[in-house]
């Protein structure tokens, strides 16, 4: 059924949801933001961060401000197109039951 | 995965993109308080004014700088309050006073605030005063409108209703200080109160 094909994998887990819901909304989001407001640990955020990465939806930006290194957060075009499918398939899925 | 998780998730979604993006610790208490101090400051202004021995506002020195300066208490105070309270919800909420959210609420709801103020007072400058009270509605209006993208959408209602009743006064500045007491006073109460039974009552 194409309804369940657009069920993301990628997005099968709680905290990688989050963190492209906060990034959807926001221009970009730091580590320090992502983590607070997500309550979880710096590893486990991580490497949900590295799987958005990996599958090219979003961008990572390292800089400095001052002379504290700071790694931002943004949506990529993909990253934007696929979120949105997935939470059409999920609209689907809540309303035909 | 059950449709109930599927809710859990779509509401979770929600509930990330509204904390991430506004700041919505902002006390209905404040808009009442700020109402409150307009309508006193009005009443101030009305009684200096009526008992100058002129029936208008005129730039002579005294009177004029006790109203500029009565204008710069309520906002002194409004400002004092809403900070005050505002920090008071939010840290019972366990929110952060100060965070990415309230920076972008503040700067932009500042934005046309302050180039409203500073062109306000350059064209006191040039001795135009008729439209005084219609350009601090219609820029108050225009940055609530900006400020409400980052905090609780209702705010935009109460800008329209300022740009509207900015714009009446431009074409009726003879009513421009009932328009204002209307404005800054009375729909402050009314939009306070319907907030604070809205959000803070829960």
């Amino acid at each position: 059924m194409s309804l369940i094909n657009n069920i993301n994998k990628v997005f099968d887990h709680r905290i990688r949801l989050g963190i492209m819901s906060i990034l959807m909304v926001n221009e970009y989001a730091d580590f320090n933001m992502l983590k607070e407001l997500l309550d979880v640990t710096d590893g486990n955020l991580a490497s949900h961060v590295k799987a958005l990465e990996t599958a090219e939806y979003i961008e990572v930006e390292k800089q400095f401000i001052g002379r504290k290194p700071n790694t931002r957060y943004s949506t990529t075009k993909l990253g934007r197109a696929e979120f949105n499918k997935h939470i059409e398939a999920l609209e689907k899925l809540i309303n035909n039951k | 995965m059950e449709s109930k998780d599927y809710l859990k998730d779509i509401s979770e979604i929600k509930d990330l993109m509204n904390k991430s993006s506004r700041f919505i610790s902002l006390s209905g208490l404040s808009g009442i308080l700020a109402g409150v101090y307009a309508l006193i400051g009005a009443a101030v202004a009305y009684w200096l004014v009526s008992n100058s021995g002129r029936e208008y506002l005129i730039l002579d020195g005294t009177i004029f700088r006790l109203v500029m300066l009565d204008l710069f208490l309520i906002a002194f105070f409004s400002a004092v309050t809403g900070i005050f309270l505002t920090t008071k919800k939010a840290k019972k909420h366990g929110a952060k006073i100060w965070d990415a959210t309230s920076k972008r609420l503040v700067i932009n709801f500042l934005i046309p605030l302050v180039v409203g103020g500073i062109y306000i007072l350059i064209i006191l400058n040039q001795q135009k005063y008729g439209q005084t009270g219609a350009l601090m509605l219609i820029f108050y209006g225009l940055a609530l409108i900006n400020a409400s993208k980052y905090s609780i959408g209702d705010i935009r209602y109460l800008g329209f209703i300022q740009l509207i009743l900015g714009l009446i006064c431009a074409v009726l500045p003879g009513y421009g200080f009932w328009l204002w007491v209307l404005g800054f006073g009375v729909m402050h109460i009314v939009y306070g109160t319907w907030m604070h039974y809205k959000y803070d009552k829960k």
